[in-house]
């Protein structure tokens, strides 16, 4: 088989103007996507009949913890990938989620905390998912800590990546002991929502902001990566060429 | 003259660390004395009332020895790398993994283990019955293998950083987030008297799970920190 495909990945010119390229193709669906949806979850949806208009919340609060997992995934494979084939372009992308995905996390979170207050009358519970998505926060700040701490791109690449690769494993095992933890000192939460009884004109707008949020974050990481690129490259005679 | 062989290498690792150790006992009882001052300030801050002590119990002693044995890891590979002791791990041909592992599992025979042995010192204080002990004292064993592990590839991975203290905590801590449920929902099962299997076997399994991966994930820190 051919691999030259896989090996130009390891060539940051390539790279950089392909994520140029790619970039629209992402970022106007992800607009679309995003107003039809939030106008189909805001105006066309109907209030939910236990919740009224504050489930509404969830066209943003789901779609953000979805993906705050999802990068956290998309970091480790890339950080994997880097260690493996000792690709420095796929470092550059793992350093390039990991911002987005923190301020994900924080979104779900904080979207969680005023969807909780109407809802369960606080802001905080310690509700499984919020804990394990807490946590999954920490991750982050300590996989960009580490980042932060190393002078030399190369050492401060590999190092994080072994550890993107570390919570990778063990992110299934904390969500899991969350749960568990939680199912023994709480009773289970008021908010359990069938997803499968969703009606069609509610559970729709929130697939296409689930896709919307999805392909808004490949632009994002593509724009990142092309500035991560540039930062690392800065020294290297293409961007010259490139540039002028 | 033949070459030693991996276990033998490790066993001169092994000694030459319990040596150290002894030479130095500072480093082995300072985290045992930080484990009781920790546990001491609960009554202090709360309430001296052993009832209500011991309702907590199995947080405070969780809490207290995931804190010690975080305080203790910073001399784990620090001092060892500064020396230039690790770098000779790596050029010895020897399987650093290996060694690794063996430096670790002296680690916690220096930190672990007494913790442990502390325990029902500081449980008795804080009001946990006498029957609980020995399960208290087998989630512990169990547990602080695992966070020594963990804490083994975090040191590992701080290596190369310039600052290690907070940030080697900030990376450990969360990943050791299921050691702290499960030891304390074991202890808190053995302090009501209640059948602690199912707990146990989750920390094994971890224990397990740490033994396996961990001195890999340590060895490629340590070869990247210390380039």
């Amino acid at each position: 088989m051919d691999w030259t495909w896989f090996h130009k990945f390891g060539s940051p010119p390539h790279v950089y103007r392909l994520a140029g390229l790619l970039t629209p193709w992402f970022a106007w669906p992800a607009a679309l996507l995003i107003l039809g949806a939030l106008y189909g979850g805001l105006v066309l949806a109907p209030p939910d009949y236990q919740q009224g208009d504050g489930f509404r919340i969830i066209y943003v609060h789901a779609p953000s913890a979805w993906l705050a997992v999802m990068i956290y995934a998309v970091m480790a494979t890339a950080a994997g990938v880097g260690l493996i084939w000792r690709m420095k372009v796929a470092h550059a992308v793992a350093a390039s989620c990991a911002g987005v995905g923190a301020w994900f996390t924080v979104v779900s979170l904080l979207t969680g905390m005023l969807w909780g207050k109407p809802m369960w009358g606080t802001y905080w519970v310690w509700d499984p998912r919020l804990t394990a998505q807490l946590i999954l926060f920490f991750l982050y700040l300590g996989y960009m800590g580490l980042r932060a701490s190393i002078d030399d791109t190369s050492r401060a690449d590999r190092a994080s990546a072994v550890l993107a690769l570390v919570g990778v494993v063990n992110l299934p095992i904390i969500r899991y002991s969350v749960e568990w933890w939680n199912s023994i000192h709480q009773a289970p939460s008021v908010m359990k929502m069938d997803r499968p009884s969703m009606p069609f004109d509610m559970l729709a707008p929130l697939l296409a902001m689930l896709l919307g949020f999805t392909l808004y974050f490949g632009a994002v990481l593509l724009i990142r990566l092309r500035a991560e690129i540039l930062r690392r490259e800065r020294n290297a005679s293409w961007i010259r060429e490139e540039l002028t | 003259m033949s070459a030693p062989g991996v276990f033998r290498v490790a066993a001169w690792v092994v000694q030459r660390d319990l040596r150290l150790a002894t030479r130095r006992p500072s480093q082995v009882l300072q985290p045992l004395a930080f484990f009781a001052v920790v546990t001491l300030l609960f009554p202090l801050g709360y309430t001296p009332e052993l009832a209500k002590l011991r309702a907590i119990a199995p947080g405070v002693l969780w809490v207290a020895a995931l804190l010690a044995s975080m305080l203790a890891l910073e001399s784990l590979f620090r001092e060892d790398a500064e020396d230039g002791t690790l770098e000779q791990f790596v050029v010895s041909g020897q399987p650093l993994t290996l060694l690794l592992f063996a430096k670790t599992a002296t680690h916690w025979l220096m930190t672990g283990l007494p913790l442990t042995l502390m325990a029902p010192l500081v449980g008795g204080a804080l009001g946990v019955p006498f029957a609980a002990l020995g399960g208290i004292l087998s989630a512990l064993v169990l547990g602080t293998i695992s966070l020594s592990l963990i804490g083994a590839v975090g040191a590992g991975l701080t290596l190369a950083s310039r600052r290690g203290g907070v940030l080697l905590s900030l990376l450990t801590l969360p990943l050791a987030v299921p050691v702290l449920i499960f030891g304390a929902r074991a202890t808190e099962l053995a302090i009501a008297g209640d059948s602690l299997t199912g707990p146990l076997y989750l920390l094994g399994a971890v224990a397990v799970l740490g033994v396996t991966l961990a001195p890999l994930a340590a060895a490629a820190a340590v070869r990247i920190g210390l380039e």
